[in-house]
């Protein structure tokens, strides 16, 4: 039997999406999961039960789609009487917030429930492709675009025309996260001159490339902290950031503010005061409305007007453009059921996905559960790398390209370990066996040597590969050694030897052996010279 | 100086030759790390000179010797090109060998020397090994180095029954070694000595001349290899542990390199040294799928247009540019699209160019900063982000088959996944096929592009054009 991803219909009201899509449900039908998905789950993102039918999925009732399913895919978290609904021991993969929600983590819990946060990817990499916040996070960028052109009384971009000169719109962007620079690249499409502020410097060259205007806060403290996300930062900064925002105030006709610290209230970085300055007719859109605003006036989830200023504080911005939410959503959903399934033992009878196995190794898939069968494994272990490029270049750059290729780290089968040793046993046994100490202290050496350059050199990194072929070319001439010791080497008395053959093919090894040894040397030192940071 | 002075000294060189190598791990340490390696040499020469081993008779032999080397080498080293790094190695590699071979003739016909019984047979088989892996190094890197400088043709000679012609080799070697065993004096023993000198500079020159162009960063890290265990060998020898350990360290990071490279062409070490590989197109390409579609030829005005507008760009350099000498123009253009705002970085595949690192040499020579050059596996994964990827001279470490057709000779083998870019440009100076002899696909994708021409010559132009 395969395993039954349900996708119930949404309850949370205003949710306007849904969990999956009919492509994502052919994809999920090829990777060997059955989908059942609740009658009328797509009607507002205006996808038909026949269309999901069409994909492959079976339509059921709500009843059902909890029952059948081993895996439920949602959006929103569940509420308590959804967490009655779900399979005692069952897997579900929402949105939780699982700081803010301990009570719906204590009930999912009991229910002995595996849940993956998607709120709780690790911000690497690798796990982009499944980063619903991003993916939600750039829809709220565009809308929030969209929103302020729909509540403003002009145009975006500059026209002359035969009827007179439009001047363009000035946006403002504060906070270059990825809904920030979506918004950034909307409006500057639309043909609005952008400028943007982010307490993150590294920031500065995205807004760049956005089609946007950096403008700089005259202070030194940068803002970036773990995980590509900002921190708090000190008053000093504060204060001279406010007074660049009142001075941006007066001037834009659009401010679009996206500032977010994570787990705590959005900074108040619009005062009343600014509102007030700003011309009559502009617009704010605050992102942060669902943390309580950016903006003093923002009024959440509505729409205010204050000063004859409109402050759009809509919580459910990725809502209003509910099919591409449900489309990038559902595909976040599809790439993390990749990774599970990739973990799971291979079913021989090709019967499809038998079992999700847990791979708590695999980093994506630790950081996303957060209770597993039924045990609370939230918050995870740090991730081990930024997804950004780390504050501080001196500290963080060291540290991501040293790395070699690093010894290999597959086990081998206990069986071939054992043959290993049997051989190894063996050949050791004969050799102590048959061979002279002398002989035997150089084997240890010999041996010894091997391991040690084994493990030195797995470390050297790829970049390097050339000058440690010619550095270690150069040591190989320690076999001038060889050489020295023929030339002259005091004889015993009454031995002769053939002493004019013998000095002169030294004296030739020990001429290449100081080509190499001088060339080798001294052609590592150029290159070596020649490779410098950014 | 006394044993133990020169024993304790021994221990040292050896402390420093193990920083040395670790010093590699990273650029920055990395000019120090070559600093212990000439602090370890220069111990472990004044200290066998001035040891018990060496009397003051012999002073005049060996200073004339090590300042004509000496001299040759620096010279050397200061005129080669970054471009010829790779023969140069596989040069200095040929010397290592030629004086193992050497010291183990001289230790061979010197009576200070004396061994009887059982340490007797262990000294001569020491000998007879040592002189061979010390021949075969030489051979090989010779050969190596002519095909590397082009004195000889990168295509892999082919003998028929080639296999069962060395293994025959090595019997003969073997038998050989059983009579230079049993031979009652030096006089006796040289005869088998020179026949498996003649034969292991056969094997040698026949081992090397199978192998073909694309296969070479294998070879030279191979012989690499051998060079460290001919050193080791000689240790033995002459009952040097240093020399054993110092052989080893070489020998083990010269095994480890090979391995590197044939797991980045998905291919058995053995396979790579018994050759013949891209020898055999016609037969493998019979059954695999011959790509279909039409090449979309671009301008090198056009190229700088489409750089000029993409935000991402990635540039895959291979042997093509090493050949042409573009490294400096890919600088240039890089610094131009840099300061226009774009984000550019290298693609650096394991075995592009002819040696391993090859590229990372060429592309520092140029002052391209390293931390903007990437290895494949950390940059594979944003090819469906970039705007633009321009493949410089490279084939084969690009070739969508080796992923999607499990018929092509170069299947499994982990390449950069270009194609995933919006637009690939390939630089090349032809449809030739690369040095597998394979067929590319991806010069026949929608979204690829190709700019024919010498790539120092397209790439002044693109730069011309993107100045302007």
């Amino acid at each position: 039997m395969p395993l039954i991803i349900g996708v119930p219909r949404e309850t949370f009201a205003g949710e306007t999406r849904v969990a999956t899509v009919p492509e994502v449900v052919q994809k999920l039908i090829k990777q060997g999961y059955a989908v059942a998905v609740e009658s009328g789950a797509g009607n507002l993102s205006n996808i038909s039960d026949d269309e999901y039918r069409a994909a492959g999925a079976e339509v059921v009732s709500t009843a059902d789609v909890w029952a059948k399913s081993d895996i439920v895919f949602k959006v929103r978290g569940p509420n308590a009487e959804e967490v009655g609904l779900l399979k005692q021991g069952g897997t579900l993969v929402s949105y939780i917030w699982p700081a803010q929600n301990p009570e719906l983590m204590q009930q999912l819990a009991a229910k002995k429930a595996t849940v993956l946060a998607m709120d709780s990817v690790p911000r690497i990499s690798r796990a982009q492709k499944m980063d619903a916040l991003s993916s939600q996070a750039n829809i709220a960028g565009y809308r929030a675009v969209i929103e302020a052109a729909n509540a403003f009384g002009r145009f975006f971009t500059g026209q002359i025309t035969a009827a007179g000169k439009v001047p363009p719109a000035k946006v403002f962007v504060i906070g270059a996260g990825v809904a920030g620079l979506a918004a950034i690249g909307t409006a500057a499409n639309l043909g609005a001159i952008v400028r943007a502020n982010d307490t993150r410097k590294e920031v500065a060259d995205q807004i760049i490339s956005m089609g946007g205007e950096f403008v700089p806060v005259d202070y030194e403290e940068d803002g970036a902290g773990t995980g590509g996300y900002a921190k708090v930062m000190s008053e000093g900064y504060q204060k001279a950031q406010l007074e660049v925002f009142a001075q941006q105030a007066k001037e834009v006709d659009i401010i679009i503010t996206t500032a977010l610290i994570p787990g705590k209230p959005a900074p108040k970085l619009i005062t009343a005061d600014m509102v007030k300055s700003m011309k009559a007719g502009s617009v704010i859109v605050d992102l942060a409305a669902e943390q309580g605003g950016n903006c003093e006036l923002t009024v959440p989830g509505e729409v205010a007007v204050v000063h004859g200023v409109t402050i759009v504080g809509y919580k459910d911005l990725p809502c209003r453009l509910a099919k591409t939410a449900s489309t990038l959503y559902a595909t976040n959903l599809f790439r993390l059921s990749e990774d599970l399934i990739k973990t799971k033992s291979v079913d021989p009878a090709g019967e499809g996905a038998a079992a999700i196995n847990m791979n708590f190794e695999d980093e994506v898939v630790r950081g996303t559960t957060v209770i597993n069968q039924g045990e609370v494994s939230w918050p995870p272990p740090p991730p081990k790398l930024s997804a950004a490029p780390a504050a501080a270049p001196k500290a963080a750059a060291p540290a991501a390209a040293s790395h070699g290729h690093g010894p290999s780290t597959t086990v081998s089968s206990p069986a071939r370990v054992a043959t290993m040793f049997a051989v190894a046993t063996v050949l050791f046994g004969l050799i102590g066996y048959g061979a002279p100490s002398a002989f035997l202290g150089h084997l240890t050496v010999f041996v010894l040597g091997c391991f040690i350059g084994y493990m030195v050199v797995w470390n050297v990194t790829p970049a390097l590969h050339t000058p440690l072929m010619s550095v270690t070319n150069s040591i190989s001439s320690i076999i001038v050694i060889g050489a020295l010791v023929q030339v002259a080497p005091p004889l015993a008395d009454g031995v002769t030897r053939p002493e004019l053959l013998i000095k002169v093919m030294a004296a030739v090894a020990i001429a290449l052996t100081a080509i190499n040894m001088f060339g080798g040397f001294a052609v590592t030192r150029r290159m070596l010279d020649m490779f410098r940071k950014n | 100086m006394s044993a133990n002075l020169a024993t304790v000294s021994y221990i040292g060189a050896t402390i420093l030759f193990i920083l040395s190598l670790g010093g590699l791990s990273h650029p920055e340490t990395s000019r120090r790390g070559n600093f212990y390696g000439m602090a370890g040499m220069a111990i472990a020469v004044l200290a066998t000179v001035f040891g018990p081993r060496v009397t003051p008779s012999g002073y005049a032999w060996i200073i004339i010797a090590l300042v004509v080397g000496g001299s040759i080498g620096l010279y050397a080293a200061k005129k080669v090109k970054m471009t010829e790094m790779p023969e140069l190695v596989a040069l200095m590699h040929s010397f290592v060998g030629l004086a193992a071979a050497l010291v183990g003739f001289a230790s061979y016909v010197d009576p200070a020397l004396h061994f009887e019984g059982i340490e007797k047979i262990i000294h001569e088989v020491e000998i007879y090994i040592g002189i061979l892996i010390g021949v075969v190094t030489f051979a090989g890197s010779l050969i190596a180095f002519g095909k590397l400088n082009g004195k000889i043709g990168g295509k892999p000679l082919l003998l028929p029954a080639r296999h069962w012609l060395n293994l025959a080799m090595l019997l003969l070697v073997v038998w050989y070694g059983r009579e230079f065993i049993n031979a009652k004096d030096i006089s006796e023993g040289m005869t088998p000595l020179i026949i498996m000198t003649i034969i292991s500079i056969l094997f040698g020159f026949h081992m090397v001349m199978a192998i073909g162009g694309a296969d070479m960063p294998v070879v030279v890290s191979m012989l690499n290899s051998y060079s460290g265990w001919a050193a080791s060998a000689t240790g033995f020898m002459l009952n040097n542990d240093l020399l054993i350990v110092t052989g080893a360290l070489v020998g083990s990071s010269g095994a480890i390199l090979s391995y590197i490279m044939c797991k980045a062409m998905n291919r058995h070490f053995i396979s790579v040294i018994a050759g013949g590989f891209g020898a055999a197109p016609a037969a493998a390409s019979g059954a695999a799928a011959q790509p279909e579609g039409e090449v979309t030829p671009l301008s090198s005005a056009e190229t700088a247009e489409l750089l000029r507008e993409a935000k991402s760009v990635v540039i895959v350099p291979g042997y093509g540019m090493a050949v042409a000498q573009a490294q400096h123009t890919v600088n240039e253009i890089v610094q131009t699209l840099r300061a226009k705002g774009a984000n550019v970085r290298f693609a650096i595949h394991p075995v592009a160019g002819r040696m391993p690192g090859h590229m990372n040499v060429l592309l520092a020579e140029a002052k391209v900063p390293y931390d903007i050059v990437l290895e494949m596996d950390e940059i594979n994964e944003d090819f469906p982000d970039t705007d633009v990827v321009m493949v410089i001279g490279a084939n084969d470490i690009v070739n969508p088959g080796a992923e999607d057709d499990p018929s092509s000779p170069i299947a499994g083998m982990p390449v950069l996944q270009v194609w995933k870019a919006q637009t690939s440009i390939v630089m090349k100076r032809s449809m030739a096929s690369g040095y597998a002899g394979v067929d590319n696909p991806l010069f026949y994708k929608e979204n690829n592009r190709m700019l024919f021409g010498d790539a120092k010559k397209m790439l002044d132009e693109v730069l011309v054009a993107l100045k302007a």
